[in-house]
């Protein structure tokens, strides 16, 4: 029989009437790397804040190392040995590397001697887990790789055996997450126990030893990794069968739709955001921008919808300069009038008014069209009408005009905002995320959708931090590192170690 | 010279309430809660200690009364803004406002003295302290002066606001409490994480808070006039405050912001009526304006980026 360091027997968890985790059994073998993956919304953060004490089970049992446990707070859990590391860092950026780790362990109350101690016992666990961090260096100048690999340290410091990493490679270069898989390789070796949340498959099948799939809060599957393969387990994680890749077929692109030279973007502190930007998109052309996010493609973007004014450089689009405009409506309501439609990045702040009905967010950007308008005032039932149709082509479920945006699903609320604008029927759909947040699949769907918007000939803008998804669609890739493109690759020769490198900016070696 | 040494002697007694009431800011903001109740602190405790020592004849006893008021104005406002997640900026924009109404209705009251506190007798204020050896060396010639007209002579409460300053420091930058604290101002989730309880580092910071802010309100009624007097605090939680954010929540700059400060206001006194060269008589609310023209203009450009602690003002709401 194999020891097991976590056993999770039974576990359910209720939100009023919402059940996030029905009945969830789990046993995760000591020293062993065990994934647990599923959609947005499938259970695993609930179930690993029970894990962690920052949520009580309404039933079922957590064993740590055989013995039952009752853990209601998350210092409980600490004293266990179980450490997190979060998706969003739990770091001081004031603080030192060294402060950072001892908060909440300081070892006494004049601070000197429990930095001392600690600075002995952080070098240790440096060399011995191959972490590399400087103990001096403050928080907040490091990068998210580092950042990360201080909070492992924290969890080790406070001697954790079963090491919880939420969403770990999210934030990081594929280059970084190889580095982030070596340190976990190494944690196993030295017998520790660690558990990873994602939705990456690729993920889990490179690095796990065994998998819980979870769906709608319950465990759809517990299997042995060298069992299965990406398709399998997206399967059990959507409960049909899903197409992971994009049908695409070769096109010869059209006419240079969009003509970006040398633009450039500066600050109030004269920080330069955007660099020597030069790119051009032509019809029929899906562009993706790669990058870490941070880099400038956000930026980006939003000089290309017009939403911040470049201080160098040109565009052109169809011919026509539309650096500047002088017109008296705002930027980026023109630019929609040319056909330029913008799917921002964070759909629930630019894409939506969340607390409007999906009905009003349906013509926002457009609102001024005639076909909505009687006399001064708005025709609702053509609004409602125009609704229904996009809710129609794009499956937005529920399909109640009348509901508030905001209590759609992410994947709903996307297909809102990319229905809305692939409604008016744009030359130039500028795409930021479009998959964040969004399940599986309505990822196939809203993939399937841009493909088919390319094959119309439009051109598309495609930016992304998902490797992934800019590989299966972009006819061209550009790489962004601070602010700057550092390469171009075609979309069917790329490789994620060489567009990882470019995102390092690593073509300047 | 000896304008020089009364003129820095009354910097040194118009700093002392405002540094102490900074550095209660100072405590407060590191946690993450926003105080622009200090005014109303120092106001509730002035009124208070002025009463308790009118009534029993103690300074001290008068301090203790200033300090449990202040703080219990200080736990109000944790209350709301720590156990309910409360407005920060309103609960002490109500602070202020109770404490200015309720304190001349007290003192009508109490006193019948058009909403003061009536006159203390020498013995229940605070004493100016005359330090060893002021005699011996008064007539040597530099230090004497400075020793005995600036350092020695002060009440018992400037002394122990000059042992306070290095004592905050301390326990701010080089103890378990203080890095805790300064964590709770920053990104109060990453002490949760760690264990610690946001609500008890700031319940605790606001009660050093209160303390402070009950020695700066006592210092000025006990000490500074010898009675309660309406609206006495007139602005000075405010300038503390600007001290605060001048010295980039540290103790011993915002000590420095409260000393300039206090320097303006006494030149100010100093300048009324006094005629100037080719300028002649300066009116007097020009002169008046001094305090709070170098308050905008040392907060609008001296300082260059003064940036407070993250999580400020933002109640704790644990997340997931």
């Amino acid at each position: 029989m194999t020891d097991f360091a976590i056993e999770l027997i039974g576990i359910s968890k209720s939100f009023g009437a919402v059940k996030a985790n029905r009945d969830v059994e789990m046993r995760i073998a000591k020293g062993s790397i065990h994934g647990v993956i599923g959609e947005n919304g499938a259970g695993k953060s609930t179930l690993m804040s029970i894990l962690y004490g920052y949520y009580q089970a309404d039933s079922g049992q957590i064993r740590v190392n055989g013995k039952d446990a009752r853990i209601s707070n998350s210092q409980e859990a600490i004293r266990l040995g179980i450490g997190m590391v979060h998706q969003h860092f739990m770091l001081v950026d004031t603080f030192t590397v060294l402060e950072n780790i001892i908060l909440g362990a300081e070892g006494g109350f004049v601070l000197k001697k429990g930095l001392s101690s600690a600075r002995d016992h952080l070098l240790k666990l440096n060399t011995e887990y191959g972490l590399d961090v400087d103990p001096d260096a403050v928080v907040g100048t490091l990068g998210v790789g580092l950042q990360q690999r201080v909070e492992i340290l924290k969890a080790l410091f406070r001697g954790a055996e079963v090491l919880i990493l939420d969403e770990p490679t999210a934030v990081l270069t594929p280059q970084e997450a190889d580095h982030l898989f070596r340190i976990l390789r190494t944690l196993r070796e030295q017998g520790k126990t660690v558990i990873l949340i994602t939705h990456k498959l690729r993920e889990v099948i490179d690095i796990t030893d065994a998998v819980t799939v979870m769906r709608a809060g319950t465990v759809v599957g517990n299997v042995r990794t060298s069992d299965v393969d990406r398709e399998k387990l997206a399967d059990l994680m959507v409960g049909r069968k899903v197409n992971l890749k994009v049908d695409k077929a070769d096109r010869e692109p059209g006419e240079v739709v969009l003509d970006v030279k040398n633009l450039g973007l500066v600050d109030h502190r004269g920080v330069k955001l955007l660099q020597d930007i030069g790119f051009s998109l032509r019809a029929g052309e899906i562009v993706g921008i790669a990058g870490v996010a941070g880099n400038g493609q956000s930026e980006l973007m939003q000089v290309l919808a017009g939403m911040l004014e470049p201080t160098s450089g040109e565009v052109e689009y169809k011919g026509q300069s539309i650096t500047h405009l002088k017109s008296r409506e705002p930027k980026a309501k023109a630019l929609r009038r040319l056909g330029i439609a913008h799917v921002p990045e964070d759909r629930s702040r630019e894409g939506l008014v969340k607390a409007f009905p999906m009905f009003e967010n349906a013509i926002l950007g457009y609102q001024d069209d005639p076909r909505l308008m009687r006399g001064t005032m708005y025709n609702r039932r053509a609004l409602i009408a125009r609704t229904r149709t996009l809710i129609e082509q794009f499956d937005i479920r529920p399909g109640d005009p009348m509901l508030r945006a905001g209590l759609l699903s992410g994947g709903n609320q996307q297909k809102v905002v990319l229905a809305r604008e692939i409604f008016a029927n744009p030359d130039l759909l500028l795409v930021g995320q479009p998959t964040r947040g969004v399940d599986i699949g309505a990822i196939e769907f809203i993939h399937k959708r841009l493909v088919e918007l390319r094959d119309a000939g439009k051109a598309i803008l495609l930016v992304s931090v998902e490797l992934e998804e800019i590989m299966s669609l972009s006819d061209r890739i550009l790489v962004m590192a601070c602010g700057q493109i550092t390469g171009e690759v075609a979309g069917n020769a790329a490789t994620t170690t060489e567009l990882g490198l470019l995102m390092g900016g690593g073509n300047k070696q | 010279m000896e304008l020089l040494i009364s003129t820095l002697d009354s910097t040194v007694r118009v700093a002392t309430p405002l540094t102490l009431a900074a550095l209660a800011g100072l405590f407060s903001e590191r946690s993450g809660v926003v105080d622009i109740g200090l005014e109303g602190k120092m106001l509730i405790a002035a009124f208070a200690s002025a009463a308790a020592a009118y009534v029993t004849g103690s300074p001290w006893l008068g301090l203790m009364a200033g300090v449990a008021a202040a703080v219990m104005f200080s736990m109000l406002h944790a209350f709301v803004s720590v156990t309910y997640n409360g407005n920060q900026l309103i609960s002490g924009m109500a602070i202020n406002t109770i404490a200015s109404g309720i304190t001349p209705v007290l003192a009508l009251a109490w006193f019948q003295q058009g909403g003061n506190t009536p006159p203390l007798p020498d013995e229940a204020r605070f004493a100016e302290i005359a330090l060893p050896f002021v005699d011996t060396l008064r007539n040597v010639p530099v230090i004497g002066p400075v020793y005995s007209g600036l350092i020695s002579g002060h009440s018992i409460l400037v002394y122990m606001t000059v042992l306070i300053i290095p004592l905050v420091s301390w326990f701010v930058f080089k103890s378990r409490f203080g890095l805790r604290l300064r964590s709770m101002g920053e990104n109060p989730h990453a002490a949760d994480t760690a264990g610690i309880s946001v609500a008890r580092v700031r319940y605790i910071a606001l009660f050093w808070n209160g303390v402070l802010c009950g020695m700066a309100g006592t210092f000025l009624s006990v000490y500074q006039t010898g009675s309660f007097i309406k609206e006495m605090t007139a602005g000075k939680g405010y300038l503390a405050l600007a001290a605060l954010i001048f010295g980039k929540w540290r103790p011993v700059p915002a000590m420095i912001g409260c000393l300039l400060f206090a320097f303006a206001d006494a030149v100010q006194i100093r300048l009324e009526g006094v005629e100037l060269p080719f300028v002649g008589a300066i009116p007097s609310q020009f002169i008046a304006v001094i305090p709070y023209v170098l308050t905008v203009l040392l907060l609008a450009g001296f300082v260059g980026r003064s940036t407070a602690p993250k999580a400020v003002g933002i109640p704790f709401v644990k997340s997931r």
